[in-house]
């Protein structure tokens, strides 16, 4: 039996028939062809396939597509605006926070994620957000120096006072 | 990793649900945050020919305190939990306990229905629940009943639920003054969960002795458990570090400890003692007012 679902991708609406066993991860990959979102563990554990679902990020390979009806996703080809890289892409590249990049876009958006209800974290935070997210490469070091580069970014481009007035809390 | 087929319902009411599952009965599941059961589905290790998504029913997600307790809606969020301001001012232990429950994607999904009835023997809540006796209101084709903390874990993987059965609310009386908690968990650094984990909870009285004392004790037996003989151990005795030596030498009687890759039977007992010593401290201070 199929279900219709409607959801919106990175601003894009789309309306499909999925089988309910359908993965979210595998809807965004076979389906809606957006690849940048990976797979790497059959166990829930590694996080490279994080993505947000109405603003909180989830494990996509572990919540089912019907789940997310009428919901909002934003995947890690959404970020960038206009050819743009978004900050935290742009930190991720310039504190080499990845090397083979198979993490990167679950690092990305977990990061992301973090920055949204706290723009200024603090190392401990960093780590804390991220524990959901295994890299077998990096070690870890240059990921935390890529979000705090974003962090930086992000408050320089954003002067807005409300940031700072909430940096270093922890709840949204 | 692809999942058995099933049907998927998503009713819009808990007398939907409750419905359901007594029409499909053993065939169905009903689906929470899916943290837990949509691993297992993925492994084949449960092959559900339905699930009832829980996710659509209004009004089982809310923190509010009311009658001298905090109640808690099935549909509670791990990540909203660990949040509540009025959890960090009420029972800051409950916050700081869902704090520690694997990761934040998970804990954005992860409900505290979908925990208890889960009950994983290394899963955090339990410890701390226990050691807080929390209740659990329980609705089912025969109406509701609330269920003590204190007798909802009777097995690994097993909740006192009857087929049926949905938790729809966790109530954690308000502590009396001079009171204080705190949760220790030694952390798999892979999965998150807890080799063990032990909640104390230490209420004083006006002259400084121990009027009651809990303790929680999660990862190290075959399921979660109150150790009692720790307790009386505590009661009506002064908080010093002799008496609380003692009594975490108490909290594995009459225990059987799980071995596993993990750790060994010794490994556990030795950690649960070392973690109440810990609880038991933090508590203290913390029921001092410190
Ligand atoms: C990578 C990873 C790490 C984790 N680490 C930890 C950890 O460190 N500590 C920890 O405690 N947990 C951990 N978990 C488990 C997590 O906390 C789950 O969220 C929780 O165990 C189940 O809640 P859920 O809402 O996701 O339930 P689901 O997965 O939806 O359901 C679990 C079971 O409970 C039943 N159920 C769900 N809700 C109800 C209800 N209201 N009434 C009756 N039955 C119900 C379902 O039918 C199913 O059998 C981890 C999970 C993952 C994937
Ligand atoms: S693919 Fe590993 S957590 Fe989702
Ligand atoms: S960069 Fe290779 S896994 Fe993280």
């Amino acid at each position: 039996m199929l279900c219709n679902i409607q959801v919106t991708v990175n601003g894009r609406s789309y309306a499909s028939a999925v089988e309910p066993r359908l993965l979210l991860v595998h809807y965004l990959r076979d389906v809606l062809g957006l690849t940048g979102t990976h797979i790497g563990c059959d166990t829930s554990q590694c996080g490279a396939c994080t993505v947000l679902l109405n603003g909180k990020a989830v494990k996509s390979c572990t919540v089912f597509a019907v789940q997310a009806d009428g919901g909002i996703i934003l995947t890690v080809e959404g970020l960038a605006k206009d050819g743009k890289l978004h900050p935290v892409q742009e930190g991720f590249w310039e504190e080499h926070g990845l090397q083979c990049g198979f993490c990167t876009p679950g690092m990305i958006m977990a990061s992301y994620a973090l920055l949204q209800r706290n723009p200024n974290p603090t190392e401990a935070e960093i780590r804390h957000a991220l524990e959901g997210n295994l890299c077998r490469c990096t070690g870890y070091q240059n990921i935390v120096r890529a979000v705090q580069w974003a962090s930086r970014q992000m408050a320089e481009t954003q002067p807005t006072p409300a940031p700072r007035r909430r940096a270093g809390r922890r709840s949204r | 990793m692809v999942c058995a087929p099933f049907t998927y319902h998503r009713p819009s009411s808990l007398r939907q649900a409750i419905a359901l599952l007594q029409r499909l009965g053993e065939e169905a599941k009903v689906l929470a945050g899916g943290q837990s059961l949509i691993p297992v589905m993925k492994m084949r290790l449960a092959q559900p020919q339905h699930l009832i998504d829980l996710g659509g029913i209004q009004g089982l997600s809310y923190i509010r305190e009311a009658r001298g307790a905090v109640r808690i809606g099935a549909l509670t969020t791990h990540a909203e939990v660990e949040a509540s301001d009025l959890l960090k001012r009420r029972l800051p232990v409950l916050a700081e306990t869902a704090s520690l429950i694997g990761d934040m994607q998970v804990r954005n999904r992860g409900t505290i229905g979908g925990s208890v009835a889960h009950a994983d023997p290394a899963a955090d809540y339990p410890a701390t629940l226990l050691a807080l006796d929390a209740r659990f209101k329980v609705v089912g084709p025969e109406g509701t009943r609330t269920v003590p903390a204190s007798q909802f874990f009777p097995g690994p993987f097993t909740a006192a639920l009857k087929p049926g059965e949905v938790v729809t609310e966790v109530q954690v009386p308000l502590p009396p003054q001079g009171s204080g908690a705190s949760y220790q968990k030694f952390a798999n650094k892979a999965s998150r969960f807890a080799v063990v984990g032990v909640c104390a909870f230490i209420s004083l009285n006006a002259r400084g002795t121990i009027r009651s004392a809990r303790l929680g004790v999660t990862g190290a037996a075959d399921h979660p458990f109150r150790a009692t003989a720790a307790e009386e151990a505590l009661q009506g005795a002064r908080p010093e570090e002799r008496v609380f030596q003692r009594a975490s030498r108490l909290v594995t009687q009459g225990v059987e400890c799980v071995a596993d890759v993990h750790g060994s039977a010794e490994y556990r007992a030795w950690l649960c003692q070392v973690l109440a010593r810990r609880a038991l401290e933090t508590a203290l201070a913390r029921a001092r007012g410190g």
